[in-house]
């Protein structure tokens, strides 16, 4: 259940409605956790139960984000794509019960297969993007972040308005489908707006993840239409959750150090 | 005596782009009315694929190229190199879409009418029957992940038709130097979210009603020469 590193935000995530993808077997149990042990018909001798990843709903209800994410948007985006790659990724899976023992995080990178990417990785990687995405925002977002995560991004950005500045460009220069990102970078350890293509995401390269933003045209045609400007503009005034990227921070902390060590003077 | 020169290149250099008449490329006119191919594509989407994306392509087009006519007068090799992905797909826009505006007609102006002459002989000979390459096509449109083309092109060296797809705005020259397109459907989310929502498959089972095959039929005939 704590299968998920970089996105333990402060909400009760694991108790929300999981969907059941149709046409699987799902157990009597209520489904608590994202992933359920196999197990073997042999020893259960009752009909097979499959192991599966569940639909997770976003924080917040499909309405909450309007007017800037209208819940059109939000059904169709979460409802059916975000569905859609979660019934092909189990449907990829079916086969293949040896990746059901992973976490999220784990697939992605296992998917990704260090550049050459298995053909599950289009949809594991998605699926986790689009968890990431949801809860990167929040009703009542935008303004600017606090604390830590303010104090981390004048020291890389050298002001939050240049931040701003750089995560727009990159949103507006991105060829293609794909996601912006504020990442931490593991090794350098700084923050780092960077852009990558379709469903690549900053977990394969052992980056730490703190928001993103869809710059797939799904995520805002029905919206915006074409106005990428637009939809950029309110997503970092209006839908961005500091909230989380401080919950992550807070968590990145753990693996990377920020800091200089306090080494007390004798 | 040194400055002289000097000066005269340095005013040149600085005059040139007008002298030289660098070519801008506009929006070409569409051969039909934004409304003219419902309810297969509806008319917003037309509208908005020609008057917005594809002029945006080429506005940024026309900006990257003047700006590597800039970098070119001045000898400077990075901003030249830098410039080529965006020339790339500004470029790539462009081509691609003025071709996919003559690949579609109105029904009533001969789309969807199967191909017959030459080009009709080939595609039953390259895949068997018109079906099969349609099936063909919209599985590899389907399948195409994020945003791109599928194209039905001629292999000039080769001399046979093929299916391919590109991603992005890659035109499909960047698939093989000897390959002609004579169809590419847009399957970038923008040609068909409005009406098809996610469900691309039936954009694609449904766009071949407007596809204008006697344009197609002209480019295999003129290039298979």
């Amino acid at each position: 259940m704590g299968s998920c590193c970089y996105r333990s935000f402060p909400s009760s995530s694991h108790l929300s409605v999981i969907d059941c993808p149709q046409g699987f077997k799902s157990p009597k149990l209520p489904c608590r956790s994202k992933q359920q042990k196999r197990w073997s018909a042999e020893s259960q001798g009752a009909s097979k139960v499959f192991a599966y990843y569940g639909l997770r709903s976003p924080p917040y209800k499909l309405d909450a984000l309007e007017p800037y994410m209208s819940r059109r948007t939000l059904e169709m985006h979460w409802g059916r794509h975000h569905r859609n790659y979660v019934e092909g990724l189990n449907k990829h899976l079916e086969k293949n019960d040896v990746m059901y023992g992973c976490t999220m995080d784990e697939l992605v990178k296992i998917t990704y297969n260090n550049g050459n990417p298995l053909p599950e990785f289009n949809n594991a990687a998605q699926v986790w993007n689009h968890d990431f995405f949801w809860e990167s925002m929040q009703p009542g977002g935008g303004d600017i972040p606090k604390l830590g995560v303010l104090q981390q991004i004048e020291k890389d950005f050298g002001s939050f308005s240049n931040f701003k500045d750089k995560f727009v460009e990159a949103a507006l220069t991105l060829f293609g489908s794909g996601w912006v990102w504020l990442v931490l970078k593991r090794e350098e350890r700084r923050l780092v707006v960077i852009k990558t293509s379709n469903a690549i995401c900053p977990l394969v390269w052992e980056d730490i993840p703190i928001i993103s933003l869809d710059m797939w045209e799904h995520a805002y045609y029905l919206d915006y239409k074409n106005d990428k400007g637009k939809y950029v503009k309110v997503f970092m005034d209006h839908l961005v959750s500091w909230n989380a990227a401080m919950a992550r921070m807070a968590r990145a902390e753990a693996f990377v150090n920020l800091g200089e060590p306090k080494i007390p003077v004798a | 005596m040194a400055l002289r020169p000097l000066l005269t290149r340095k005013t040149l250099g600085l005059r040139l782009p007008q002298l030289r008449g660098l070519q801008t490329f506009s929006l070409p006119d569409l051969p039909y009315d934004y409304g003219a191919l419902e309810p297969v594509i509806s008319g917003e989407i037309m509208q908005l694929h020609h008057q917005k994306h594809h002029q945006a392509y080429i506005t940024n087009f026309n900006k990257a190229l003047e700006q590597l006519d800039e970098a070119m007068a001045k000898g400077d090799s990075t901003a030249v190199v830098k410039l080529q992905s965006a020339i790339k797909f500004n470029g790539g826009g462009h081509i691609n879409h003025s071709i996919f505006w003559k690949n579609l007609a109105p029904i009533r102006e001969g789309g969807g009418e199967p191909p017959k002459g030459s080009l009709g002989w080939a595609i039953d000979t390259h895949f068997g029957s018109l079906e099969t390459l349609v099936q063909k096509m919209n599985l590899e449109g389907a399948a195409l992940q994020g945003s791109g083309w599928v194209w039905l092109g001629l292999d000039k060296e080769l001399k046979k038709l093929v299916v391919e797809t590109t991603a992005n705005q890659d035109p499909l020259v960047t698939k093989g130097p000897h390959l002609v397109p004579l169809l590419g459907i847009d399957v970038w989310e923008h040609a068909y979210y409005l009406q098809y929502k996610n469900v691309r498959p039936d954009y694609l089972k449904n766009v071949w009603k407007v596809i204008d095959w006697h344009y197609s039929s002209e480019v295999y005939e003129k290039e298979s020469k």
